[in-house]
């Protein structure tokens, strides 16, 4: 038993990644870059969540609602601001933006929230845990609802990419944005999409994380942040169902290194699985190569 | 006397360092097949790439059905009814068929879409055989019909054809020409970008050769297949 509630709180901690990976990845396809303030983003989302029930006394799935929406806005100012400006500069250009933009909100947060550290209400604190077997099993209502959120979030985002105009866009963009631009659609609209829904769904994982792991610091992005990225580039950066993937298989390496190795090595094990399948498939689990006919 | 539909006015196009595009004007007459040949590197890619706003000049204007474009964002050039089949195809090649196609209907309104669908398929059968297939599986020649499909279905007044024949066999450039003379007649004005000067000057209204960067030399298709300079230089002869 003890076993499956390891595996289970692995899949909870999984499905956050994942969410997150979703904004890396999705940013990658579209605009051609790793946005690193991405894990940054999630940890605002967390604090407009906190401070949504905490000081305007909002329900709880409002405060959700309210990050999602600040988060939006928040990720296509970045783009807009930070990014759009050094379309065609280089990527090295780009990257050391990005990390620019990452020290910029966790040092905006700072500023904005303090350093002493929040006490996150879970959003399901008035759930009881679930129980299977005889209450052998017991299972938060966090890692219910965290992973039904992904699976959720997964079959949205599989429709719109599959069968709508706007997704169908985005998968050309992504393709070939020169091509893309000869077909009329607009590529800076979507870029800015992609950031929104990126962000929105960074809000998302914010109050996920920290309904399971409640300390809020202005850093709290920061290292999800990296093993969701990690989690991208596992699955094959580009790849929504690669990073889905990616996201739950790094959540419950990680959550079994911490169980049966230790505390201590468990990051050290993540990143080195992470060498070991980029060194055997280096464009991921899922990452496509393409092949050109002429 | 027939309109001017594109005009093209003293364009240079710059790679970084790299001096493209030299000083290029030229005009093409509203349903007319009007041909720009030249070598590899010539320049001829890069001046339909500024046409169509992916590259921008440096002096000089492109003026569209009597509107200064020069400045215009791609996807407002390809509304205003001006788009290119890209030299390489460039079709999406994980997309199916059928999505390519719709997405060479991105600009236009849901209700034309399936009138549009259905004309294509009637001059390209085999888009409609494969209308489900991943477009990565198809043929050259199909890929090149393909390409020519998808730009169909935004209803252009002006398409614009970058090396449509390159590297497909000889019957297949017959067949992409054949096509390419019918569109004419249905109505759409051409501007075909070719290395097979002979095909091209073949079909062609009016004809630049381009070297370099520069038009060097301009007449109708028939005055240039007969013209010794473009004989030696391109037909090989
Ligand atoms: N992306 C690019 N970067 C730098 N130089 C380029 C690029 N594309 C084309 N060129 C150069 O510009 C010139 C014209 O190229 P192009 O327009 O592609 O010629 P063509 O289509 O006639 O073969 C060539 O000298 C080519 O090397
Ligand atoms: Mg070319």
């Amino acid at each position: 038993m003890t076993f499956l509630t390891y595996l289970t709180s692995g899949l909870g901690l999984g499905s956050v990644y994942a969410i997150i990976a979703l904004g890396y990845t999705m940013v990658y396809g579209i605009a051609k870059m790793l946005n690193f303030a991405h894990g940054d983003v999630i940890m605002v989302g967390a604090y407009i969540a906190f401070y949504s029930t905490s000081s305007f006394g909002l329900p709880a799935w409002l405060s959700v609602i309210v990050a999602m929406a600040f988060c939006t806005l928040l990720g296509i100012i970045i783009e807009r601001l930070a990014y759009k400006p050094l379309r065609g500069a280089t990527s090295l250009a780009v990257l050391i933006t990005a990390i620019g933009v990452s020290y910029f909100l966790q040092n905006a947060a700072l500023l904005a929230w303090g350093s002493a550290p929040k006490v996150f209400t879970s959003l399901f604190a008035k759930i009881e845990s679930f129980k299977f077997f005889d209450g052998q099993l017991v299972i938060s209502p966090e890692t219910i609802f965290t992973v039904l959120a992904c699976i959720i979030i997964m079959l949205v985002l599989t429709f719109f990419t599959a069968k709508t105009k706007m997704g169908k866009s985005m998968r050309a963009v992504s393709e070939d944005n020169g091509a893309a631009q000869l077909m009329g659609i607009n590529v800076n609209s979507t870029i800015s999409m992609t950031f929104a829904i990126g962000s929105a769904l960074a809000a998302v994982a914010g109050v996920l994380l920290c309904s399971s792991y409640p300390t809020l610091m202005p850093t709290t992005g920061a290292m999800p942040g990296i093993k969701a990225f990690t989690a991208a580039v596992f699955g094959g950066i580009g790849s929504i169902p690669g990073a889905m993937i990616g996201g739950l298989v790094l959540g419950i390496i990680e959550i079994f290194a911490r169980a049966y190795v230790s505390t201590e090595l468990s990051d050290a094990i993540v990143f080195g699985v992470l060498i070991i399948v980029l060194l055997v498939k280096p464009t991921g689990l899922l990452g496509k190569k393409i092949h050109e006919k002429v | 006397m027939s309109k001017k539909i594109l005009a093209v006015d003293d364009i240079n196009v710059y790679y970084g360092a790299i001096h493209a595009v030299k000083g290029i004007s030229f005009e093409v007459t509203e349903g007319d097949i009007v041909t720009l040949i030249g070598a590899n590197g010539a320049g001829k890619s890069t001046t339909l790439q500024t046409i169509s706003g992916l590259l921008r000049s440096k002096t000089g204007s492109i003026t569209f059905l009597d509107e200064n474009i020069t400045k215009l964002a791609p996807h407002k050039i390809l509304q205003r009814g001006l788009a290119q089949v890209p030299e390489g195809r460039r079709i999406f090649l994980q997309m199916t068929v059928q999505e390519n196609l719709e997405m060479g209907a991105f600009t236009q309104p849901s209700s034309t879409i399936a009138g549009n669908l259905e004309m294509i398929f009637e001059q390209f059968p085999r888009l409609l055989e494969r209308r489900k297939q991943i477009a990565g599986t198809l043929s050259g020649g199909e890929q090149q019909m393909l390409a020519m499909g998808r730009a169909l279905m935004s209803n252009p007044k002006l398409l614009m054809l970058d090396e449509p024949s390159m590297g497909l066999a000889p019957i297949l450039v017959e067949q992409i020409f054949d096509i390419i003379k019918n569109l004419n007649k249905a109505g759409t004005t051409i501007l075909l970008v070719e290395q097979n000067a002979q095909m091209a000057l073949s079909v062609a209204n009016k004809a630049y050769v381009l070297e370099t960067g520069k038009i060097i030399l301009s007449g109708t298709g028939e005055e240039l297949a007969k013209s010794e300079q473009v004989k030696k230089a391109y037909l090989g002869n």
